[in-house]
Protein backbone atom coordinates (compact mmCIF):
# COMPACT_ATOMS: atom_id res chain seq x y z
CA UNK A 1 0.00 0.00 0.00
CA UNK A 2 1.32 3.25 -1.32
CA UNK A 3 0.90 6.71 -0.50
CA UNK A 4 1.62 9.69 -3.33
CA UNK A 5 3.66 12.27 -1.93
CA UNK A 6 4.29 15.45 -3.78
CA UNK A 7 7.83 16.92 -4.25
CA UNK A 8 8.47 20.30 -4.89
CA UNK A 9 11.67 21.86 -6.34
CA UNK A 10 13.17 24.78 -4.33
CA UNK A 11 16.17 27.49 -4.85
CA UNK A 12 17.33 28.59 -1.43
CA UNK A 13 15.56 32.20 -1.49
CA UNK A 14 13.46 33.67 0.69
CA UNK A 15 10.10 32.97 0.58
CA UNK A 16 9.21 30.51 -1.40
CA UNK A 17 7.96 28.31 1.08
CA UNK A 18 5.73 30.48 2.17
CA UNK A 19 4.52 31.27 -1.32
CA UNK A 20 4.04 27.46 -1.66
CA UNK A 21 1.72 27.03 1.39
CA UNK A 22 -0.24 30.37 0.40
CA UNK A 23 -0.82 28.49 -2.66
CA UNK A 24 -2.57 25.45 -1.06
CA UNK A 25 -3.79 27.50 0.98
CA UNK A 26 -5.65 29.49 -1.55
CA UNK A 27 -6.92 26.09 -3.12
CA UNK A 28 -7.91 25.07 0.48
CA UNK A 29 -5.70 22.57 0.74
CA UNK A 30 -4.74 20.86 3.93
CA UNK A 31 -0.96 19.51 4.87
CA UNK A 32 -0.88 16.43 6.80
CA UNK A 33 2.65 16.03 7.01
CA UNK A 34 5.69 17.78 4.94
CA UNK A 35 10.05 17.52 5.35
CA UNK A 36 12.30 19.90 3.62
CA UNK A 37 15.48 18.05 2.44
CA UNK A 38 18.40 20.75 1.86
CA UNK A 39 21.63 21.51 0.27
CA UNK A 40 23.63 24.29 0.13
CA UNK A 41 22.20 25.21 -2.92
CA UNK A 42 18.55 24.12 -3.46
CA UNK A 43 15.53 22.07 -1.27
CA UNK A 44 13.44 19.52 -1.86
CA UNK A 45 9.94 20.11 0.09
CA UNK A 46 8.82 16.88 0.33
CA UNK A 47 4.50 17.12 1.37
CA UNK A 48 1.42 14.32 1.78
CA UNK A 49 -1.82 16.46 1.82
CA UNK A 50 -5.07 15.82 1.36
CA UNK A 51 -5.73 16.44 -2.59
CA UNK A 52 -3.08 15.41 -4.35
CA UNK A 53 -4.18 16.33 -8.09
CA UNK A 54 -5.44 19.52 -6.78
CA UNK A 55 -2.15 20.33 -4.97
CA UNK A 56 0.12 19.58 -8.50
CA UNK A 57 -2.10 21.73 -10.77
CA UNK A 58 -2.08 24.67 -8.41
CA UNK A 59 1.47 24.35 -7.68
CA UNK A 60 2.52 23.90 -11.17
CA UNK A 61 0.12 26.62 -12.75
CA UNK A 62 1.97 28.75 -10.09
CA UNK A 63 5.32 28.17 -11.75
CA UNK A 64 6.58 25.40 -9.30
CA UNK A 65 8.53 22.29 -10.68
CA UNK A 66 6.66 19.38 -8.71
CA UNK A 67 6.61 15.61 -9.13
CA UNK A 68 4.81 12.86 -7.58
CA UNK A 69 6.33 9.77 -5.75
CA UNK A 70 4.81 6.97 -3.65
CA UNK A 71 5.84 6.99 -0.40
CA UNK A 72 5.19 4.15 2.59
CA UNK A 73 3.11 5.83 5.54
CA UNK A 74 3.66 3.11 8.96
CA UNK A 75 1.50 3.28 11.59
CA UNK A 76 2.90 2.48 15.06
CA UNK A 77 2.48 3.19 18.46
CA UNK A 78 3.58 6.59 19.54
CA UNK A 79 6.55 4.96 22.75
CA UNK A 80 9.86 4.05 22.94
CA UNK A 81 11.56 1.29 20.34
CA UNK A 82 8.07 2.21 17.53
CA UNK A 83 11.07 3.37 15.25
CA UNK A 84 13.50 1.15 15.96
CA UNK A 85 11.32 -1.53 15.27
CA UNK A 86 10.13 -0.59 11.84
CA UNK A 87 14.00 -0.24 10.69
CA UNK A 88 14.78 -3.34 12.36
CA UNK A 89 12.50 -5.60 9.63
CA UNK A 90 14.09 -3.29 6.72
CA UNK A 91 17.45 -4.06 7.88
CA UNK A 92 16.79 -7.53 7.89
CA UNK A 93 15.79 -7.76 4.58
CA UNK A 94 19.08 -5.35 3.74
CA UNK A 95 17.03 -2.32 2.55
CA UNK A 96 17.97 0.87 2.07
CA UNK A 97 15.84 4.14 2.88
CA UNK A 98 15.86 7.07 1.09
CA UNK A 99 14.66 9.29 3.40
CA UNK A 100 11.95 9.61 6.06
CA UNK A 101 10.04 11.46 8.21
CA UNK A 102 6.87 11.19 10.93
CA UNK A 103 4.01 13.00 12.68
CA UNK A 104 2.17 12.27 15.29
CA UNK A 105 -1.86 11.84 14.80
CA UNK A 106 -4.39 14.57 16.69
CA UNK A 107 -5.03 11.39 19.70
CA UNK A 108 -1.19 11.65 19.94
CA UNK A 109 -1.69 7.55 20.81
CA UNK A 110 0.13 6.68 17.60
CA UNK A 111 3.05 7.95 15.31
CA UNK A 112 2.90 7.52 11.62
CA UNK A 113 6.30 7.56 9.77
CA UNK A 114 6.48 8.06 6.29
CA UNK A 115 9.47 5.99 4.32
CA UNK A 116 11.10 6.27 1.17
CA UNK A 117 12.60 2.93 0.44
CA UNK A 118 15.02 1.89 -2.24
CA UNK A 119 12.75 -1.05 -3.20
CA UNK A 120 9.19 -0.29 -2.57
CA UNK A 121 7.69 -3.08 -3.18
CA UNK A 122 10.07 -5.40 -1.11
CA UNK A 123 9.72 -3.25 1.91
CA UNK A 124 5.90 -3.33 1.55
CA UNK A 125 6.16 -6.60 1.52
CA UNK A 126 8.89 -7.45 4.60
CA UNK A 127 6.54 -5.08 6.80
CA UNK A 128 2.87 -6.50 6.21
CA UNK A 129 4.53 -10.04 6.53
CA UNK A 130 5.86 -8.64 10.23
CA UNK A 131 2.68 -7.34 11.25
CA UNK A 132 2.56 -3.35 10.34
CA UNK A 133 0.18 -1.38 9.77
CA UNK A 134 0.40 0.49 6.94
CA UNK A 135 -2.11 3.72 5.84
CA UNK A 136 -3.41 4.37 2.66
CA UNK A 137 -3.69 8.45 1.38
CA UNK A 138 -7.64 8.33 2.51
CA UNK A 139 -6.57 6.81 5.60
CA UNK A 140 -3.50 9.67 6.54
CA UNK A 141 -6.10 12.63 5.95
CA UNK A 142 -8.86 11.02 7.88
CA UNK A 143 -6.50 10.54 11.07
CA UNK B 1 15.58 18.98 -57.39
CA UNK B 2 17.28 21.76 -56.15
CA UNK B 3 15.61 25.21 -56.54
CA UNK B 4 17.40 27.91 -57.55
CA UNK B 5 17.16 31.42 -57.22
CA UNK B 6 19.76 33.00 -59.44
CA UNK B 7 20.88 29.20 -60.49
CA UNK B 8 23.58 31.22 -62.64
CA UNK B 9 25.77 32.44 -59.99
CA UNK B 10 24.74 30.29 -57.63
CA UNK B 11 26.16 27.29 -59.80
CA UNK B 12 28.98 29.72 -61.39
CA UNK B 13 32.34 27.57 -61.28
CA UNK B 14 35.14 29.12 -59.29
CA UNK B 15 37.53 30.48 -62.08
CA UNK B 16 34.22 32.27 -63.66
CA UNK B 17 33.58 33.58 -59.73
CA UNK B 18 36.47 34.77 -59.13
CA UNK B 19 36.48 36.77 -61.95
CA UNK B 20 33.71 38.68 -61.26
CA UNK B 21 34.93 39.20 -57.71
CA UNK B 22 38.21 40.65 -59.20
CA UNK B 23 36.26 43.48 -60.98
CA UNK B 24 34.11 44.03 -58.39
CA UNK B 25 37.11 44.36 -55.47
CA UNK B 26 38.84 46.53 -58.05
CA UNK B 27 36.44 48.90 -58.69
CA UNK B 28 35.24 49.09 -55.29
CA UNK B 29 38.30 50.20 -54.15
CA UNK B 30 38.78 52.74 -56.74
CA UNK B 31 35.76 54.52 -55.49
CA UNK B 32 36.08 54.22 -51.64
CA UNK B 33 39.44 55.76 -52.50
CA UNK B 34 38.27 58.67 -54.26
CA UNK B 35 35.07 58.84 -51.98
CA UNK B 36 35.58 58.48 -48.25
CA UNK B 37 38.36 60.12 -46.68
CA UNK B 38 39.12 57.74 -44.22
CA UNK B 39 39.58 54.74 -46.32
CA UNK B 40 41.94 56.55 -47.99
CA UNK B 41 43.70 58.08 -44.76
CA UNK B 42 43.81 54.20 -43.77
CA UNK B 43 44.94 53.33 -47.15
CA UNK B 44 47.65 55.62 -47.28
CA UNK B 45 48.91 54.74 -44.30
CA UNK B 46 49.71 51.44 -45.09
CA UNK B 47 51.18 52.35 -48.47
CA UNK B 48 48.50 50.91 -50.22
CA UNK B 49 46.89 52.47 -53.85
CA UNK B 50 43.93 50.83 -55.90
CA UNK B 51 46.15 50.25 -58.45
CA UNK B 52 47.90 47.14 -56.20
CA UNK B 53 45.15 45.03 -56.14
CA UNK B 54 45.64 42.91 -59.26
CA UNK B 55 44.34 39.74 -58.04
CA UNK B 56 42.43 38.66 -55.12
CA UNK B 57 45.24 37.57 -53.47
CA UNK B 58 46.12 41.37 -53.05
CA UNK B 59 42.98 41.99 -50.85
CA UNK B 60 45.30 41.07 -47.80
CA UNK B 61 47.33 44.53 -48.53
CA UNK B 62 44.40 45.95 -47.64
CA UNK B 63 43.72 47.38 -44.02
CA UNK B 64 40.94 46.06 -41.56
CA UNK B 65 38.04 47.97 -40.62
CA UNK B 66 36.77 47.52 -37.20
CA UNK B 67 33.26 48.19 -35.34
CA UNK B 68 35.64 51.18 -33.32
CA UNK B 69 36.05 52.88 -36.66
CA UNK B 70 31.90 52.57 -37.58
CA UNK B 71 31.95 54.44 -34.39
CA UNK B 72 34.32 56.97 -35.05
CA UNK B 73 32.86 58.20 -38.29
CA UNK B 74 29.23 58.12 -36.44
CA UNK B 75 26.75 58.57 -37.98
CA UNK B 76 27.07 58.96 -41.85
CA UNK B 77 30.69 59.03 -42.14
CA UNK B 78 31.62 56.45 -44.14
CA UNK B 79 28.73 56.40 -46.56
CA UNK B 80 30.25 56.74 -49.96
CA UNK B 81 27.47 58.39 -52.01
CA UNK B 82 25.51 62.01 -50.82
CA UNK B 83 22.40 61.27 -48.30
CA UNK B 84 19.74 62.20 -50.76
CA UNK B 85 20.41 58.64 -52.50
CA UNK B 86 20.38 57.10 -49.01
CA UNK B 87 16.96 55.94 -48.72
CA UNK B 88 17.00 53.64 -45.27
CA UNK B 89 19.26 53.68 -42.53
CA UNK B 90 19.70 50.90 -39.53
CA UNK B 91 21.33 50.94 -36.35
CA UNK B 92 23.04 48.15 -34.58
CA UNK B 93 21.76 47.94 -31.07
CA UNK B 94 24.76 49.86 -29.64
CA UNK B 95 24.73 47.81 -26.06
CA UNK B 96 28.86 49.13 -26.15
CA UNK B 97 28.81 52.75 -26.56
CA UNK B 98 27.40 54.51 -29.24
CA UNK B 99 25.07 51.91 -32.02
CA UNK B 100 26.56 51.26 -35.48
CA UNK B 101 24.70 52.92 -38.38
CA UNK B 102 24.28 51.06 -41.75
CA UNK B 103 22.89 52.97 -44.85
CA UNK B 104 21.05 51.30 -48.36
CA UNK B 105 20.78 53.20 -51.51
CA UNK B 106 17.41 52.26 -53.56
CA UNK B 107 19.68 49.45 -55.55
CA UNK B 108 21.06 48.24 -51.92
CA UNK B 109 17.74 47.48 -51.20
CA UNK B 110 16.92 45.45 -53.98
CA UNK B 111 20.20 43.82 -53.81
CA UNK B 112 19.16 42.63 -50.21
CA UNK B 113 15.76 41.74 -51.48
CA UNK B 114 17.18 39.41 -54.17
CA UNK B 115 19.36 37.76 -51.51
CA UNK B 116 16.90 37.11 -49.01
CA UNK B 117 14.53 35.64 -51.75
CA UNK B 118 17.89 33.37 -52.70
CA UNK B 119 18.31 32.48 -49.08
CA UNK B 120 14.78 31.79 -48.55
CA UNK B 121 15.02 29.36 -52.00
CA UNK B 122 17.95 27.79 -50.63
CA UNK B 123 15.54 26.21 -47.16
CA UNK B 124 13.13 25.27 -50.14
CA UNK B 125 10.24 28.21 -49.62
CA UNK B 126 8.61 28.97 -52.59
CA UNK B 127 5.60 31.68 -53.36
CA UNK B 128 3.18 28.95 -52.01
CA UNK B 129 4.20 29.64 -48.33
CA UNK B 130 3.31 31.61 -45.39
CA UNK B 131 6.32 33.27 -44.02
CA UNK B 132 6.03 33.22 -40.16
CA UNK B 133 8.99 36.49 -40.22
CA UNK B 134 9.26 36.90 -35.99
CA UNK B 135 12.57 38.79 -36.37
CA UNK B 136 12.25 42.46 -35.05
CA UNK B 137 10.86 45.12 -36.57
CA UNK B 138 12.73 48.20 -36.78
CA UNK B 139 16.08 49.72 -36.32
CA UNK B 140 17.27 45.82 -36.44
CA UNK B 141 17.71 44.68 -39.85
CA UNK B 142 16.31 40.80 -38.88
CA UNK B 143 12.87 41.73 -39.67
CA UNK B 144 12.45 44.31 -42.31
CA UNK B 145 15.82 42.52 -44.29
CA UNK B 146 13.51 39.29 -44.08
CA UNK B 147 10.25 40.82 -45.02
CA UNK B 148 11.95 42.52 -48.17
CA UNK B 149 13.29 39.05 -49.33
CA UNK B 150 9.91 37.33 -48.70
CA UNK B 151 7.72 39.68 -50.81
CA UNK B 152 10.30 39.17 -53.46
CA UNK B 153 9.98 35.54 -53.74
CA UNK B 154 6.36 36.39 -54.07
CA UNK B 155 5.25 33.98 -50.57
CA UNK B 156 3.14 35.81 -47.89
CA UNK B 157 4.92 37.65 -45.24
CA UNK B 158 3.77 37.72 -42.11
CA UNK B 159 5.34 40.64 -40.41
CA UNK B 160 5.00 39.92 -36.44
CA UNK B 161 7.98 40.52 -35.48
CA UNK B 162 9.33 39.83 -32.05
CA UNK B 163 7.29 39.59 -28.54
CA UNK B 164 3.52 38.64 -27.64
CA UNK B 165 4.30 35.45 -27.79
CA UNK B 166 0.75 34.02 -27.26
CA UNK B 167 -0.35 35.83 -29.81
CA UNK B 168 2.51 34.53 -32.15
CA UNK B 169 1.20 31.03 -31.69
CA UNK B 170 -2.89 32.12 -32.16
CA UNK B 171 -1.40 33.75 -35.62
CA UNK B 172 0.78 30.81 -36.54
CA UNK B 173 -2.74 28.13 -35.92
CA UNK B 174 -4.90 30.20 -37.71
CA UNK B 175 -2.82 31.77 -40.77
CA UNK B 176 -1.13 28.17 -41.31
CA UNK B 177 2.60 29.37 -41.42
CA UNK B 178 4.69 27.12 -43.40
CA UNK B 179 7.80 28.85 -42.43
CA UNK B 180 9.59 30.09 -39.05
CA UNK B 181 12.04 33.08 -38.99
CA UNK B 182 13.71 33.91 -35.59
CA UNK B 183 16.38 34.14 -33.57
CA UNK B 184 16.75 30.17 -32.37
CA UNK B 185 16.23 31.00 -28.68
CA UNK B 186 13.19 32.65 -29.86
CA UNK B 187 11.97 29.67 -31.62
CA UNK B 188 12.31 27.84 -28.23
CA UNK B 189 10.25 30.17 -26.22
CA UNK B 190 7.55 29.77 -29.12
CA UNK B 191 7.54 25.98 -28.87
CA UNK B 192 7.80 25.92 -24.99
CA UNK B 193 4.84 28.43 -25.10
CA UNK B 194 3.21 26.13 -26.80
CA UNK B 195 3.54 23.64 -24.48
CA UNK B 196 1.61 25.74 -22.03
CA UNK B 197 -0.88 26.66 -24.08
CA UNK B 198 -1.78 22.83 -25.07
CA UNK B 199 -0.61 23.71 -28.68
CA UNK B 200 0.77 20.47 -29.78
CA UNK B 201 3.42 21.65 -32.67
CA UNK B 202 2.37 18.23 -34.50
CA UNK B 203 -0.96 20.19 -35.50
CA UNK B 204 0.49 23.29 -37.20
CA UNK B 205 1.46 23.74 -40.69
CA UNK B 206 5.19 24.57 -40.19
CA UNK B 207 7.93 22.71 -41.92
CA UNK B 208 11.43 24.69 -41.95
CA UNK B 209 12.54 27.56 -39.30
CA UNK B 210 15.20 30.00 -40.62
CA UNK B 211 16.89 30.89 -37.57
CA UNK B 212 20.15 33.23 -37.01
CA UNK B 213 21.16 36.45 -35.27
CA UNK B 214 22.83 34.56 -32.70
CA UNK B 215 25.39 31.55 -31.85
CA UNK B 216 23.23 28.63 -31.03
CA UNK B 217 25.13 24.69 -31.11
CA UNK B 218 24.14 21.29 -33.20
CA UNK B 219 22.49 19.83 -30.10
CA UNK B 220 20.60 23.18 -30.26
CA UNK B 221 19.35 22.93 -33.56
CA UNK B 222 17.70 19.01 -32.85
CA UNK B 223 16.31 20.10 -29.95
CA UNK B 224 14.39 23.08 -31.79
CA UNK B 225 13.82 20.55 -34.42
CA UNK B 226 12.67 18.28 -32.40
CA UNK B 227 10.16 20.38 -30.21
CA UNK B 228 9.17 22.44 -33.30
CA UNK B 229 8.82 19.27 -35.33
CA UNK B 230 10.20 21.25 -38.19
CA UNK B 231 13.70 21.39 -40.14
CA UNK B 232 15.75 23.78 -38.41
CA UNK B 233 18.40 25.73 -40.79
CA UNK B 234 20.71 28.43 -40.19
CA UNK B 235 20.56 31.73 -41.79
CA UNK B 236 23.82 34.22 -41.47
CA UNK B 237 24.42 38.03 -41.57
CA UNK B 238 24.93 41.26 -39.58
CA UNK B 239 23.80 44.64 -40.26
CA UNK B 240 27.24 46.23 -40.85
CA UNK B 241 27.69 44.02 -44.09
CA UNK B 242 23.73 44.04 -44.82
CA UNK B 243 22.03 42.18 -42.59
CA UNK B 244 20.22 38.77 -42.93
CA UNK B 245 21.22 36.97 -46.37
CA UNK B 246 25.07 37.24 -46.07
CA UNK B 247 25.21 33.13 -45.81
CA UNK B 248 22.64 30.40 -45.98
CA UNK B 249 22.69 26.77 -45.37
CA UNK B 250 20.81 24.87 -48.22
CA UNK B 251 18.06 21.73 -46.91
CA UNK B 252 20.83 19.12 -49.22
CA UNK B 253 24.40 19.83 -47.78
CA UNK B 254 24.90 18.49 -44.28
CA UNK B 255 26.36 21.64 -42.22
CA UNK B 256 27.14 24.91 -43.24
CA UNK B 257 26.06 27.66 -45.30
CA UNK B 258 26.66 29.05 -48.38
CA UNK B 259 27.91 32.30 -48.43
CA UNK B 260 26.61 34.80 -51.50
CA UNK B 261 30.60 35.41 -52.82
CA UNK B 262 29.34 37.40 -55.22
CA UNK B 263 28.33 39.91 -53.33
CA UNK B 264 30.22 39.19 -50.26
CA UNK B 265 33.78 38.14 -50.25
CA UNK B 266 35.20 36.20 -47.37
CA UNK B 267 38.39 36.07 -45.71
CA UNK B 268 39.23 33.51 -42.62
CA UNK B 269 42.45 35.51 -40.41
CA UNK B 270 43.92 34.85 -36.97
CA UNK B 271 42.49 36.90 -34.90
CA UNK B 272 45.73 37.68 -33.18
CA UNK B 273 48.20 38.65 -35.55
CA UNK B 274 45.63 39.55 -38.73
CA UNK B 275 47.33 37.29 -41.00
CA UNK B 276 45.41 35.43 -43.49
CA UNK B 277 44.84 31.40 -42.70
CA UNK B 278 44.64 28.81 -45.06
CA UNK B 279 41.54 27.47 -46.88
CA UNK B 280 40.09 25.29 -43.98
CA UNK B 281 41.53 26.49 -40.71
CA UNK B 282 39.21 28.01 -37.64
CA UNK B 283 39.77 31.43 -37.15
CA UNK B 284 37.59 35.26 -37.69
CA UNK B 285 35.51 35.65 -40.40
CA UNK B 286 36.24 38.81 -42.31
CA UNK B 287 33.88 40.05 -45.13
CA UNK B 288 34.16 42.75 -48.13
CA UNK B 289 31.28 44.08 -49.48
CA UNK B 290 31.64 43.98 -53.30
CA UNK B 291 28.55 45.42 -54.42
CA UNK B 292 26.59 47.36 -52.02
CA UNK B 293 26.78 51.47 -52.64
CA UNK B 294 25.57 53.28 -49.77
CA UNK B 295 27.68 51.58 -46.78
CA UNK B 296 30.48 49.08 -48.85
CA UNK B 297 32.81 47.58 -46.72
CA UNK B 298 36.24 46.87 -46.68
CA UNK B 299 37.60 43.97 -44.85
CA UNK B 300 35.47 44.36 -42.21
CA UNK B 301 36.33 42.22 -39.21
CA UNK B 302 33.12 40.42 -38.14
CA UNK B 303 34.31 39.07 -34.86
CA UNK B 304 32.20 36.04 -35.61
CA UNK B 305 34.34 32.29 -35.75
CA UNK B 306 34.15 30.44 -38.47
CA UNK B 307 35.96 28.03 -40.80
CA UNK B 308 35.26 28.04 -44.81
CA UNK B 309 34.70 25.13 -46.51
CA UNK B 310 35.56 24.81 -50.49
CA UNK B 311 34.28 20.89 -50.76
CA UNK B 312 31.39 20.47 -53.37
CA UNK B 313 27.79 20.69 -51.83
CA UNK B 314 25.07 18.06 -52.48
CA UNK B 315 23.07 21.00 -53.80
CA UNK B 316 25.27 21.97 -56.99
CA UNK B 317 25.68 25.30 -55.53
CA UNK B 318 29.44 26.07 -55.75
CA UNK B 319 29.30 28.98 -53.27
CA UNK B 320 32.01 28.46 -50.78
CA UNK B 321 30.49 27.30 -47.18
CA UNK B 322 31.23 28.77 -43.79
CA UNK B 323 31.17 26.57 -40.64
CA UNK B 324 27.94 27.34 -38.33
CA UNK B 325 29.20 30.23 -36.45
CA UNK B 326 29.62 28.87 -32.52
CA UNK B 327 31.17 31.85 -30.90
CA UNK B 328 32.39 35.34 -31.50
CA UNK B 329 36.35 36.76 -30.52
CA UNK B 330 34.29 39.19 -28.11
CA UNK B 331 31.68 36.18 -26.28
CA UNK B 332 34.69 34.36 -25.77
CA UNK B 333 35.26 33.70 -21.84
CA UNK B 334 38.77 33.54 -20.45
CA UNK B 335 37.85 31.73 -17.69
CA UNK B 336 41.77 31.11 -15.22
CA UNK B 337 43.22 31.18 -18.51
CA UNK B 338 41.12 29.09 -20.62
CA UNK B 339 39.13 30.51 -23.37
CA UNK B 340 35.38 29.20 -23.15
CA UNK B 341 32.42 30.17 -25.84
CA UNK B 342 29.09 29.78 -24.42
CA UNK B 343 27.91 27.64 -26.97
CA UNK B 344 30.50 25.04 -26.12
CA UNK B 345 28.48 24.90 -22.54
CA UNK B 346 25.23 24.83 -24.37
CA UNK B 347 26.13 21.92 -26.67
CA UNK B 348 26.94 20.16 -22.92
CA UNK B 349 23.79 21.35 -21.69
CA UNK B 350 21.35 19.86 -24.77
CA UNK B 351 23.50 16.47 -25.08
CA UNK B 352 22.25 15.95 -21.22
CA UNK B 353 18.93 13.92 -21.35
CA UNK B 354 15.78 15.80 -19.91
CA UNK B 355 17.95 19.06 -19.52
CA UNK B 356 16.22 22.49 -20.32
CA UNK B 357 17.92 24.67 -23.47
CA UNK B 358 17.24 27.61 -21.12
CA UNK B 359 21.03 28.11 -19.23
CA UNK B 360 23.29 31.25 -18.51
CA UNK B 361 26.85 31.72 -17.08
CA UNK B 362 27.43 33.62 -14.32
CA UNK B 363 31.24 34.74 -14.25
CA UNK B 364 32.32 36.04 -10.78
CA UNK B 365 36.26 36.59 -9.37
CA UNK B 366 36.77 36.01 -6.11
CA UNK B 367 40.02 36.98 -4.82
CA UNK B 368 42.13 36.45 -7.84
CA UNK B 369 40.37 33.32 -8.99
CA UNK B 370 37.75 33.54 -12.10
CA UNK B 371 34.67 31.47 -11.28
CA UNK B 372 32.08 30.02 -13.03
CA UNK B 373 28.50 29.06 -12.26
CA UNK B 374 26.12 27.63 -15.02
CA UNK B 375 22.68 27.78 -14.07
CA UNK B 376 20.30 25.22 -15.27
CA UNK B 377 17.03 25.17 -15.03
CA UNK B 378 15.43 22.02 -12.72
CA UNK B 379 12.35 20.62 -15.27
CA UNK B 380 9.61 18.37 -14.94
CA UNK B 381 12.35 15.70 -16.84
CA UNK B 382 15.22 15.86 -14.62
CA UNK B 383 13.66 16.96 -11.15
CA UNK B 384 13.55 14.03 -8.35
CA UNK B 385 12.63 13.99 -5.19
CA UNK B 386 15.54 12.46 -3.86
CA UNK B 387 18.91 15.00 -3.30
CA UNK B 388 21.09 12.89 -4.42
CA UNK B 389 19.65 12.26 -8.47
CA UNK B 390 19.97 16.22 -8.53
CA UNK B 391 23.29 16.40 -6.88
CA UNK B 392 24.32 13.51 -9.31
CA UNK B 393 22.71 15.35 -12.36
CA UNK B 394 24.95 18.45 -11.55
CA UNK B 395 28.21 16.40 -10.98
CA UNK B 396 27.50 14.71 -14.42
CA UNK B 397 27.32 18.45 -15.84
CA UNK B 398 30.39 19.56 -14.61
CA UNK B 399 32.41 16.66 -15.17
CA UNK B 400 31.28 17.04 -18.92
CA UNK B 401 32.04 20.54 -18.63
CA UNK B 402 35.45 19.85 -16.96
CA UNK B 403 35.86 17.16 -20.07
CA UNK B 404 35.29 19.44 -22.74
CA UNK B 405 37.03 22.69 -21.86
CA UNK B 406 39.29 21.61 -18.53
CA UNK B 407 37.43 24.34 -16.57
CA UNK B 408 36.37 23.37 -13.43
CA UNK B 409 32.77 25.10 -13.44
CA UNK B 410 30.07 25.29 -10.22
CA UNK B 411 26.21 24.10 -11.85
CA UNK B 412 23.73 25.57 -10.23
CA UNK B 413 20.20 24.01 -10.34
CA UNK B 414 17.58 26.65 -10.44
CA UNK B 415 13.93 26.98 -10.44
CA UNK B 416 11.86 26.48 -13.58
CA UNK B 417 11.65 29.50 -15.96
CA UNK B 418 13.80 31.55 -13.88
CA UNK B 419 16.45 32.47 -16.60
CA UNK B 420 14.78 34.52 -18.44
CA UNK B 421 13.06 34.08 -22.05
CA UNK B 422 14.27 35.30 -24.71
CA UNK B 423 12.40 37.54 -27.66
CA UNK B 424 15.34 38.05 -29.63
CA UNK B 425 18.82 37.39 -28.59
CA UNK B 426 19.28 35.66 -25.07
CA UNK B 427 21.47 36.89 -22.59
CA UNK B 428 23.73 33.57 -21.83
CA UNK B 429 26.52 35.47 -19.74
CA UNK B 430 26.36 37.49 -16.98
CA UNK B 431 30.08 38.30 -16.30
CA UNK B 432 30.46 40.21 -13.03
CA UNK B 433 34.50 40.79 -13.14
CA UNK B 434 35.79 44.05 -12.82
CA UNK B 435 38.58 43.62 -15.27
Amino acid sequence: MKVEQIAVFLENKSGRLAEITATLAAEHINIRALSVADTADFGILRLIVDNVEKAKAALKSNGFTVGITNVVAVEVADKTGGLAGVLKTIEEEQLNVEYMYAFVNKTGENAVLIFRFDAMDKAIEALQRTGYTLLSGKEICAL
Amino acid sequence: MTLYWEEEMETLPRVGLESIQLKRLQKLVTRVYETVAPYREKMDASGVKPADIQSLADLAKLPFTVKDDLRDNYPFGLFTVPMDRVVRVHASSGTTGKPTVVGYTKKDIKTWAGLMARALTCAGATSQDMVHNAYGYGLFTGGLGAHYGIERLGATVIPVSGGNTKRQITIMKDFKSTVLMATPSYALNLAETMVGLGVDPQSLALRVGIFGAEPWSENMRDEVERKLNIKAVDIYGLSEIMGPGVAMQCLEGEKGMHVFEDHFLPEIIDPETGEVLPPGEKGELVFTTLTKEAFPLIRYRTKDISRLMYDDCACGRTLVRMEKVTGRTDDMLIIRGVNVFPSQIEHVLMGTEGVEPHYQIVVNREGNMDTMAVEVEVSEDIFSDEVKNLENLSKRIQADIKDMLGVTCKVKLVEHKTIQRSEGKAQRVIDNRKL
